[in-house]
């Protein structure tokens, strides 16, 4: 009982945790463009308290009886935000295993990306924008945590997509990056409008937008009832909302077939890349599909959740393919997170709550790790971002090399990493619900160790084959933001970019014993979502698993190791061994020029018919309703106007003047006689009043 | 013979019509100053002599005397500045040749 004031007393605190980086944001938006020490203090200060008030709740659900009756330790806060007539509109916070562990994870990943953020925009002008935006992001992307109310939900949803847009475009004078902001933000809207749809649908069923309330008429709690009514295109009620709300992740998360704006958003600086792929931005989507599970498993006959399970899988094998024929070092990484994301959606859908969440912790912290160690190595290299133009990086920058293998060892699932336990754990859930999609995820590890180790023999291995280009266009094309060009010798970046990095790599490393099924209990399964049961151990995933991933590795070394390339200009090993199929993943399947040859043009070619509509019917009516208004105008003017008004005003004019002239007269600016003419009707006043 | 009220009195209209004659015919503006000065000083010499013969029991005629005199001190500085800034203007303070402000 007392544990449970406790937690409600914490989660009516929870709106600490975004209004700290809420208030740095604001702060530094007042801020001169050259204090850039103080803005950094203030961004990465906020990010530690709201690191510190995150772990006080996550320690907090920690502890409790809850694990006794399959119950999740769960506290809410629900208050009036308006009312008009009776209807009331209410906010609230929440706190439970689902908020307190993102909330950790994006304080505590963000932490790390912010303090790397300093060394990475060192040379940045816009320095103190920069870190505005990113304690803006920060603070929405909590806010949407905490929430326990899909209104807040989604406006801090919302938020995250505003800022998101900031942030790909913050060199927005580059035309590739404020065509990449548009098309994050347009192609994320599109899965909004399905969000907001399903929103509005729980909203009509249930009548309220709470997820959870103390008298059980919160719209989670209600999720049974919604699965008896029925809904549309032959799924209940709570199905058809599960679509439209999925429809919403799919934009955010980068799910196929809206994935596309996920790899042009690395146009931002790369602190944005490992905030918008590890912590905050693509994470909104899986974490909402976890929030609102509820009402996802509540349909349970409905096709729903195996929609869910195979665009989350068609997206992992997907990306994964096209993982492996890019050459941008981020691009690669870009398609990487696009495969897991399918993996913890994959897993979602499978009913796999807590493998999804896990798999979605565990590579925030490996992610955000290899995004930032990709930004060191583009520092160290002067801003190249070209991975055949690298090589021979590990004696330049040993820091650097350690770190991105261990990221590497940990996305490629090797054995007892972090990423190791998670996707086992996303694999054996499937595993026991659809073989298919089992046995297409595990193909897509595959190919997830081996483009990780084709990216790491790439940049680290070999000999440096930046100097030969340097002299070319290609140089000159990446030195846009003027960083001092000495020599082209890569070099180790300082301390502030290094860092954060060595401390992620250890939780890349360790994090998955907390979800080990080998110690007792499964911990995190435990603690997230204890009702669900454990899925039974396999040896085949596990071993298959173990298998791909290190088979992957050793192609990769095959491939790319054992004979690395010799200059820039060499075709890829893969190349001649693929051909034309390379080629076809290196145009990422041509799925943006299929968009571009259909859904764009045809909204050109309707865009084109509309104003031909415009410019013939509308404007056409538009003209001649001008026409005849101005011959009546023209009309009114010269007879009702001039002759008229015109005359008639005129002729009033002249008379006021006259009189106003003699009046005047009575001015005549000596105070004298003003004075005279006072005493005198003084005089005058009082023999009429003693007269009387 | 002891003075009464009506001394004061009369001695108040004569410092009073003297001031009002003063500013009315007079064409040097300190002049004319002065005399509102006389004019203002008449009022409260009246009001004094009211509360001295215990017309008013209250100390209102005392505070409204003490007012006044303020009020004269502060207008009489205000008129004075005018004064001169209209002489550095016009090298003059002669009030009949001040009528710029006419229709």
């Amino acid at each position: 009982m007392e544990h449970a004031e406790y937690l409600q007393q914490l989660a009516s605190q929870q709106w600490l945790i975004p209004l700290i980086p809420l208030v740095a944001a604001g702060i530094q938006a007042l801020l001169k463009q050259r204090s850039r020490k103080l803005s950094a203090t203030l961004t990465i200060s906020a990010m530690a308290l709201a690191c510190l008030l995150a772990l006080r709740a996550f320690f907090a659900t920690l502890g409790g009886d809850h694990g006794d009756h399959h119950e999740v330790g769960r506290a809410f806060y629900n208050f009036t935000w308006f009312a008009f007539g009776t209807t009331k509109l209410e906010l609230g916070f929440i706190l439970d295993p689902l908020t307190a562990g993102m909330a950790t994870m994006v304080t505590f990943v963000g932490l790390m990306i912010f303090i790397n953020a300093t060394g990475y925009m060192h040379d940045d002008v816009n320095f103190t924008r920069f870190f505005c935006f990113l304690s803006l992001f920060a603070a929405s992307m909590l806010g949407m945590i905490i929430s326990n109310n899909l209104l807040l939900l989604f406006m801090c949803w919302e938020l995250v997509g505003l800022c998101s847009y900031l942030l790909i475009g913050f060199w927005y004078y580059k035309p590739s990056a404020a065509a990449a902001m548009k098309k994050a933000f347009i192609t994320t809207r599109i899965g909004d409008v399905g969000f907001f749809i399903g929103i509005l649908m729980l909203y009509h069923q249930t009548g309220t937008l709470n997820l959870y309330t103390a008298d059980g008429t919160g719209a989670l709690q209600q999720a049974d009832k919604l699965a008896t009514l029925a809904g549309w295109w032959g799924l209940s009620m709570a199905g058809t909302i599960a679509l439209m709300l999925f429809i919403g992740a799919m934009g955010k998360s980068a799910q196929f077939p809206l994935h596309v704006w996920l790899p042009d958003a690395m146009e931002g600086p790369t602190p944005v890349s490992a905030l918008i792929h590890a912590a905050t931005m693509v994470a909104a989507g899986v974490f909402m599909v976890g929030r609102m599970f509820p009402v996802f498993t509540a349909g349970a006959g409905d096709w729903v959740m195996d929609f869910v399970m195979w665009v989350g899988c068609i997206t992992a094998v997907f990306s994964a393919t096209i993982a492996v024929a890019q050459f941008d070092i981020k691009r690669v990484l870009a398609y990487s997170t696009c495969s897991q994301l399918g993996f913890m959606v994959m897993a979602l859908g499978a009913g796999g709550l807590s493998a999804g969440q896990f798999h979605l912790l565990t590579h925030a912290f490996f992610k955000a790790l290899l995004f930032l160690a990709s930004g060191c190595v583009i520092i160290g290299t002067h801003h190249e971002q070209d991975m055949r133009k690298m090589g021979g990086l590990r004696k330049y920058m040993p820091i650097t090399f350690v770190c991105y293998v261990l990221g590497t060892l940990a996305l490629a699932g090797f054995p007892l990493t972090a990423g190791f336990f998670s996707k086992d754990e996303v694999l054996l859930v499937t595993y026991h619900h659809n073989k298919l999609a089992w046995g297409l995820a595990t193909f897509a590890a595959f190919l997830t160790a081996f483009y990780m180790t084709r990216q790491i023999f790439m940049v680290f291995f070999g000999k440096w084959r930046g100097g030969e280009a340097a002299h070319g266009h290609a140089h000159a094309k990446h030195d846009d933001h003027g960083h001092g060009h000495g020599g082209h010798v890569p070099h180790e970046v300082p301390w502030n970019m290094t860092g954060p990095i060595a401390i992620l790599s250890v939780f890349a490393v360790l994090m998955g014993w907390l979800g080990t099924p080998w110690l007792g209990d499964n911990f995190f399964h435990h603690y997230l979502a204890p009702s669900e049961p454990a899925p039974h151990h396999s040896n085949l995933v596990l071993w298959l698993s173990i298998g791909v991933g290190l088979f992957g590795i050793f192609l990769g070394w095959f491939f790319y190791g054992r004979r690395p390339m010799e200059h820039a200009t060499d075709a890829d090993p893969l190349q001649a061994k693929l051909g034309a199929l390379f080629t076809w993943l290196n145009r990422k399947w041509f799925i943006d020029e299929i968009y571009e040859a259909t859904i764009i043009r045809w909204t050109m070619a309707l865009g084109v018919l509309f104003r031909l509509v415009d410019k013939l019917v509308v404007d056409g009516l538009l003209h001649a309703i001008a026409w005849i208004t101005w011959g009546i105008s023209w009309f009114t003017r010269q007879v009702g106007d001039e002759l008229i008004i015109n005359g008639g005003f005129d002729a009033g004019c002249e008379g006021v003047r006259g009189y106003a002239k003699i009046l005047a007269k009575l001015q005549s600016g000596r105070v004298q006689n003003y004075f005279r003419i006072l005493c005198l009707g003084t005089a005058i006043l009082l023999v009429v009043y003693f007269i009387k | 013979m002891s003075i009464t009220l009506g001394h004061y009195l009369a001695l108040a209209a004569m410092l009073f019509t003297i001031g009002l004659a003063g500013a009315l015919t007079r064409k040097n503006a300190i002049i004319v100053l002065v005399a509102i000065e006389i004019m203002f000083n008449a009022a409260i010499l009246n009001l004094v002599a009211f509360w001295h013969f215990k017309v008013f029991t209250t100390l209102t005629a005392q505070m409204f005397a003490m007012f006044s005199i303020a009020i004269a001190a502060a207008e009489s500085a205000i008129g004075l500045a005018l004064v001169i800034a209209i002489y550095r203007h016009y090298r003059s303070v002669d009030v009949d040749e001040m009528k710029t402000l006419q229709g």
